[in-house]
């Protein structure tokens, strides 16, 4: 256990000394990751201006909060780890990994935890400033705003295992932009991305709550801003918990069958 | 004539490199349906509450759509794979042999990259637009058509030199290359009118990074919301920048004294 603590210290230690090399392409990804949110936020901010200061329970400030709440939670589970691995295996340098004593996927964890401590004073920042530009309502309810950390963590984790198990995709085919494409639009309009979950059409919304997107980044948002019933909020910690459990059994699956068809480059 | 010319070779090149795997005229067409199968879906979730977006009703906002799918196809078709080239090849000294060519060079490092399966992104745009129009019915008039035609080539220009200058300003600096990933995270926001968006926002859209010229203005045009002061501003803008980024260049060869020297 001791050893594993260790290779967390270190590749936070690696990731923080490459990522103030690389403050550029930080700088990208903050972009990429404030554009979307506040375009949406633009959209339905006029959309509910101009039909009268609401749409679907929200209001023109409910959907500046939840928005820029969109904007962090999403911030906080995204992963890159698709991209990483098409070139992981594509130029062999998974090889050295797999030397390794430990399991891979415990630096990319690291890699992406530590890389967020350095963009979240940015994104924190940015937050602030949307909602002084945007004026958002918060409804902040004590126990809903407890709960949110546990629901974030989940969150996290659920993301990461889902991401890193379609990142594996990479073993069996070079065409994973595709894959990944399809993954981003379901990710879009059945996460809460494009619009409140609640505003989607029913069918969406049925998939939704069976499908993991929604429990990865729409749940947490809704639950801090106190939109849910405290057994809404239990329903979605157990399923995030279910499907956390499921993808577990799924990486571990699909990681081994993976290795296997996996011949290094260069070998 | 040079131009054409020389940007057909540079097609042929393109077809001929990426014939060679033929798998991917399957994938990249399935994955162009699908983003703008995306962004038509968007539209829907948005006007399934409303039937105005900010003065612009859903067929117009399709035309934006079309007309974002198709200036973004031939930004990516060419004009990216070029620049992006040209940053390259000033970073590993290949720049020298195109010196070296009897034609243009700033001709040449426009053109020399070509990425052809981004053609499905203008077909379909084309589409698009085509069927959005249809839609609108008899209210886009000849004079709208020619002022889109010319909106649309002064977008091309107003985009191209502003990649140019990035690019070249390679000459000094090492990471530009990011700053065109900038406009490529930014172009995204032209998806939809520039006009709902804040002042700041707008401006930004604008002056900064020239997504609005790119797609919101020659929509406009289209859909008769242009005014002779925008075409003429834009117009105008288009000239200035090209002169500008073409004696850009040139001040950069002249100072550029070849990566073997």
């Amino acid at each position: 256990m001791n050893g594993l603590v260790d290779v967390y210290v270190q590749q936070f230690k690696t990731t923080l000394a490459l990522q103030v090399q690389y403050r550029a392409a930080l700088v990208i990804w903050v972009i990429g990751h404030v554009l979307e949110p506040l375009i949406y936020l633009v959209i339905w901010s006029v959309v509910s201006t101009s039909t009268g200061g609401s749409v679907g329970g929200f209001t023109t400030g409910g959907f500046a909060a939840y928005f820029i709440l969109l904007m962090l939670v999403n911030h906080v589970t995204y992963t890159w780890i698709m991209y990483e691995y098409e070139y992981r295996v594509r130029h062999g340098a998974l090889s050295f990994a797999l030397l390794r004593p430990v399991h891979p996927i415990h630096s990319d964890i690291a890699d992406n935890v530590s890389s967020k401590l350095i963009t979240m004073p940015g994104m924190l920042l940015t937050a602030v400033g949307l909602a002084l530009l945007f004026k958002p309502t918060f409804h902040l309810v004590p126990w809903a705003v407890v709960a949110t950390l546990p629901a974030l963590m989940l969150a996290f984790l659920l993301r990461f295992l889902v991401e890193w198990t379609l990142a594996l995709a990479a073993f069996w085919t070079t065409r994973v932009s595709a894959i990944n494409q399809m993954y981003f639009v379901a990710v879009l309009f059945l996460s809460g991305q494009v619009a409140p979950l609640s505003l989607l059409p029913h069918t969406i919304q049925v998939a939704a709550t069976i499908l993991p997107f929604y429990w990865t980044i729409g749940f947490p948002v809704e639950l801090l801003l106190g939109r849910l019933t405290p057994t809404q909020a239990w329903t979605g910690l157990v399923a995030q918990a279910v499907w956390l459990t499921l993808s577990l059994v799924l990486v571990r699956i699909v990681w081994r069958a993976g290795v296997r068809v996996y011949s290094a480059v260069g070998a | 004539m040079t131009t054409i010319r020389l940007l057909g070779v540079f097609f042929r090149v393109g077809v001929m490199s990426e014939l060679a795997y033929r798998v991917n005229f399957l994938v990249r067409l399935f994955q162009s349906l699908l983003q703008l199968g995306t962004a038509l879906a968007g539209l829907a979730v948005v006007f399934s509450y409303t039937d105005t977006l900010g003065g612009w009703r859903p067929d117009e906002v399709i035309a934006l759509v079309g007309v974002y799918s198709l200036v973004g196809g031939v930004i990516r078709l060419i004009v990216q794979p070029s620049m992006e080239r040209l940053i390259e090849s000033i970073h590993d000294g290949t720049l020298d042999f195109t010196l070296t060519k009897p034609e243009d060079a700033q001709l040449l490092v426009s053109v020399q990259g070509v990425e052809i399966w981004e053609v499905f992104d203008i077909v379909l745009g084309f589409g698009v637009l085509t069927v959005a129009l249809s839609r609108m019915g008899e209210s886009v008039g000849a004079w709208q058509a020619g002022a889109f035609a010319v909106m649309l080539l002064a977008g091309g220009a107003i985009v191209y030199s502003f990649w140019l200058i990035l690019a070249t300003t390679s000459f000094w600096f090492v990471r530009v290359e990011n700053v065109l990933m900038i406009f490529q995270s930014m172009y995204e926001a032209g998806r939809w009118p520039i006009s709902l968006y804040p002042g700041w926002l707008r401006f930004g859209l604008t002056f900064l990074v020239p997504v609005a010229f790119a797609t919101t203005v020659p929509a406009e045009a289209l859909t008769g919301r242009l005014n002779g002061q925008t075409l003429l501003g834009a117009l105008a803008l288009a000239a200035a920048l090209l002169v500008a980024s073409r004696l850009f260049w040139r001040v950069a060869i002249r100072h550029y004294s070849g990566a073997s020297a």
